[in-house]
């Protein structure tokens, strides 16, 4: 069963949930036996960011020893066999430079999303 | 510095939006720096306090529960509590109480009151600054 997940809400509640939901959700559909693809759109293109360092949050004495380490998870999900499409436009907009970006990713044009989705039976808009 | 108080309204429930986190470092900072805070917890922000919260392990990157320390926000806001008594200031955090009622949501960590949209006038009045953090 092919499944395409867009992920367009970036950094959602990622530092208390240590991950990106969808992210974590894909792989454990693909884990669950899914053919799972994430098109990341609008601000979530900036996971794709290599080295990425959140602060070292705390409250009062509780600090948060785990942050979220999307890129990371992103790469970790290539190498799973997720593959992983990211639309150009939205990285160009936000002039994010292509060498700090992880490798391996398919970027795609607006223009070509249907075609994109074509190739799926399920498409589910997170 | 001069101690004041800050008024808080927070609507999202844990674990859905970064507006949770951004409202407990605001809380974090202010007491910190020998602030008063009082908070109005209202609709999915009751469940922040949560006793029955519990971490968990992350079965994806295969860590244990002790590998992935997973915040709970009961804890974050119980090390809130333990910070104000450290620093002598207050934390009064109200949960609204029919948005408790609704949820079944009324087993809190020690604390948190109950209390209704009154109490957030009434805190507004005495307060030096105001925000509110609705949901999106």
């Amino acid at each position: 069963m092919k499944v395409l997940n867009i992920v367009e809400t970036a950094y959602r509640a990622t530092l208390e949930e240590q991950d990106d939901t969808i992210l974590w959700l894909s792989q454990s559909f693909q884990n669950a036996g899914g053919d799972i693809s994430v098109l990341l759109k609008g601000n979530a293109v900036n996971y794709l960011v290599k080295d990425q360092t959140p602060f070292n949050l705390h409250f009062g004495d509780w600090p948060q020893t785990k942050p979220p380490e999307l890129d990371r998870d992103l790469e970790k999900m290539i190498a799973k066999n997720i593959r992983i499409y990211a639309i150009a436009e939205d990285i160009q907009d936000r002039a994010l430079p292509q060498e700090r970006l992880i490798d391996g990713v398919s970027l795609i044009k607006k223009d070509q999303i249907v075609d994109l989705f074509e190739q799926f039976a399920h498409v589910w808009y997170w | 510095m001069l101690c004041k108080t800050l008024s808080l309204a927070i609507m999202d429930a844990p674990y859905e939006s970064a507006n949770s986190t951004a409202a407990l470092r605001i809380i974090h900072s202010a007491l910190n720096q020998d602030h008063n805070v009082d908070i109005f917890a209202y609709e999915g922000a009751v469940n922040l306090t949560m006793k029955e919260q519990a971490p968990h392990a992350n079965s994806i990157k295969g860590t244990t529960v002790e590998q992935e320390n997973h915040p709970t926000t009961k804890d974050w806001i119980a090390a809130l509590f333990q910070l104000a008594r450290e620093k002598g200031v207050t934390l009064n955090w109200i949960n609204c109480g029919l948005c408790v009622d609704e949820r079944g949501a009324g087993n809190w960590i020690d604390g948190v009151q109950r209390g209704g949209p009154a109490d957030f006038i009434t805190s507004v009045e005495n307060s030096d600054a105001v925000l509110v953090i609705p949901t999106r």
